[in-house]
């Protein structure tokens, strides 16, 4: 017999401090199996955000800068400007990427950075006890939604891989989720396929990652599942929205 | 012909490869880890049942499970 | 052959950052400084550097946190409310130790304000600005040639110390033409820079950041850097004294203030009285020592600013003594002549 499923060489062999059931452990592997998978690990600098994002320099084998809140894909650009030839990748909750980095996120991908952004999506902040996102949905329950989010207090929730999708720099956009074992094989092309483009200098290249947070849903690791199945995804439709052909 | 190997250690217990493995090989434990929670375990009792998929590898978010085949 | 060239001090700027080795710049558009972007959008590519006007002063202090990451000499460039929005990332800069120029041409506040010359952001360059127990190099330029010299001096200073360096100047300073010369510094020993992530090849991995959740980290870094900046005390004032030696009165003053208190020096020399001036280059560190030597001597300071008082406070730190400290504020709006100060040199005198 030999092996088949090995913990990847670019991710460090410790425990992660992640919740039970928490998707950042999955992902981060997924991340760091592109890694293993194209060579990069020598090339490559993590920038990191701020929120559960925070610790990735403890679990991955390579370079990492942190970056204040909301700030890494800017971070990461003046990164690439000056490193052109590495591999650059964000790591980036909701309320980093989508609420207070919603300027920088934008203007970085308009840019056309060469850079690749890894966004994980659970609809609310972790890190700091569960409050209201930019991406929690209408009606759901959040500490400071206790009466789940209203449309005309707080808005709609935002769409980011569409919106990325929808602006001329970017060259590849698409939403993933890893809630069971075909979703993941699936998620682990797309990642490749994200920093392929990368790899190719063809722009900037966007994941979404549809993730669960069963600490502040206040749900099991397999309730957890079943939200992102029946709630978010009907949502966040699953998919590539754009993949440049040139 | 596969078999798989847990670090019962670092297990949190969540349930995902429960629910992954295709010929239901994987059961929760009744020995507590040093953690505090029941990790999971391999039982494919009846040798041979296992045929090294590793979809229960590819959703453990903590990376605990290794595969042969 | 040193070049002789009659421009605008924003553009000599420009030209000392160039010399200094300066090939990326980021940065947002707001007057009195527009000079700046300006020429680097023209000049960088002309040298194969990068400019990037950015979305913001925000995403501007963050591309230059990442280039200093990678090791690259870069810099920014504001005015007063731009230069607020960039507190948190020098905060972050100076955490995780990364060098890096700041420049801020003042203009008038709080708020909006206006695009006059002021010097009202002392407090912010030399009293953090943003959170934590940090410092930076904070270099006042008086000239058109300081503009271009003190520029060359905050890129090695800021790889000296890993660092964030603060060039204070305004808005006379930055619009105004004088001659000047395209000279160079005297060369900097400074160390290897061996922390930078360029891709973990033929190394372990590096990490550059700012946070420190472990027992006693933060206690220690903070201590860490506290060092840095005595380092800076020791080695690095700088200040500019005229006429000082047989001085019974001693203005104190930088930049634009200064440059109006020397034509007012004149004046009251010219009527007889005894006085001179100490002009703080660096106003962190801040020339106490100078300050406490000639007080010692029982003499009496006049502080100018274009502000309501800031420096001011600084001086009576120094001087020990605040009843022999007097204050001349000329808050923005347009600025000081040599003769309001004059007026108060005799009220004083």
């Amino acid at each position: 017999m030999k092996q088949v499923f090995r913990r990847p060489a670019s991710l460090l062999d410790v425990p992660f401090h992640f919740c039970a059931g928490c998707h950042h452990g999955l992902i981060h592997r997924l991340v760091a199996e592109a890694i293993d998978h194209f060579e990069l690990r020598e090339k490559t600098i993590g920038v990191a955000g701020v929120g559960c994002a925070v610790f990735i320099y403890e679990y991955f084998d390579i370079d990492v800068l942190e970056a204040p809140h909301g700030r890494a894909p800017a971070v990461a650009t003046g990164l690439k400007r000056v490193l052109p030839e590495r591999i650059i990748f964000t790591y980036q909750g909701d309320g980093d990427l989508a609420s207070i980095g919603m300027s920088e996120i934008m203007h970085t991908a308009n840019r056309g950075e060469n850079i690749t952004v890894i966004f994980v999506n659970n609809t609310v902040y972790g890190m700091t006890g569960g409050q209201m996102a930019p991406t929690t949905l209408l009606g759901q329950e959040t500490t400071t939604s206790p009466y789940g989010r209203d449309l005309q207090q707080a808005g709609y929730p935002f769409r980011m891989a569409e919106l990325i999708a929808s602006l001329g720099g970017a060259s590849y956009s698409a939403r993933v989720a890893v809630h069971n074992a075909a979703h993941v094989l699936k998620a682990k092309k797309i990642v490749r396929q994200a920093f392929e483009m990368q790899i190719k200098g063809k722009g900037f290249s966007f994941v979404e990652f549809l993730s669960a947070c069963p600490t502040n849903w206040g749900m099991k690791p397999q309730q957890a599942l079943a939200r992102i199945e029946n709630e978010l995804i009907p949502f966040f439709p699953l998919g590539i929205f754009k993949e440049s052909r040139e | 012909m596969g078999r798989i190997i847990i670090k019962q250690e670092r297990c949190k217990s969540c349930g995902l490869c429960l629910l992954a493995c295709p010929k239901k090989l994987i059961k929760l434990s009744e020995k507590m880890n040093e953690q505090g929670v029941y990790p999971v375990e391999f039982s494919d009792s009846r040798n041979g049942e296992c045929t090294g998929c590793a979809l229960c590898a590819e959703v453990c978010p903590d990376v605990v499970i290794e595969v042969w085949r | 052959m040193e070049k002789r060239l009659f421009i605008r001090g924003n553009e000599a700027l420009c030209r000392g950052a160039i010399k200094a080795g300066c090939r990326y710049y980021f940065g947002y558009p707001i007057t009195p400084q527009n000079d700046i972007p300006e020429f680097f959008s023209k000049n960088l590519p002309k040298v194969e550097g990068c400019f990037i006007q950015a979305e913001s002063e925000i995403s501007s202090i963050n591309m230059l946190l990442g280039a200093a990451a990678a090791g690259a000499r870069a810099m920014t460039s504001s005015a007063s409310p731009g230069i607020s929005l960039m507190q948190e990332g020098i905060s972050y800069m100076a955490g995780s130790e990364l060098p890096g120029v700041i420049v801020n041409i003042m203009r008038s506040g709080p708020g909006l304000g206006g695009i006059s010359a002021s010097q009202g952001d002392y407090f912010q360059a030399t009293r953090g600005g943003g959170h934590g127990d940090y410092r930076t190099i904070v270099l006042a330029p008086h000239s058109v040639q300081e503009m271009h010299d003190l520029a060359i001096l905050a890129f090695d200073l800021a790889d000296k110390y890993r660092n964030p360096v603060i060039i204070l100047a305004d808005a006379v300073l930055g619009q105004m033409q004088e001659s000047m010369v395209e000279r160079p510094l005297l060369p900097m020993s400074l160390p290897t820079k061996d922390w930078i992530l360029t891709g973990a090849s033929g190394r372990k991995p590096r990490l550059i950041k700012s946070l420190y959740l472990k027992e006693g980290e933060m206690e220690r870094h903070n201590w860490k850097l506290f060092a840095k900046y005595q380092q800076m005390k020791k080695e690095e004032v700088r200040w500019e004294t005229q006429l000082i030696e047989d001085a019974e009165l001693i203005i104190v003053a930088f930049g634009t203030a200064a440059r109006v208190s020397k034509s007012a020096i004149r004046i009251a020399r010219t009527a007889g009285m005894k006085v001179g001036l100490l002009r703080p280059i660096t106003l962190f560190p801040f020339p106490e020592e100078a300050l406490a030597k000639i007080a010692q001597a029982g003499k009496k300071f006049l502080t100018v600013e274009m502000n309501t008082g800031q420096m001011v406070e600084d001086v009576r730190l120094a001087v020990g003594r605040p009843g022999e400290v007097f204050f001349y504020g000329h808050p923005p709006g347009s600025p000081p002549v040599p003769e309001e100060i004059w007026e108060e040199i005799k009220k004083v005198y």
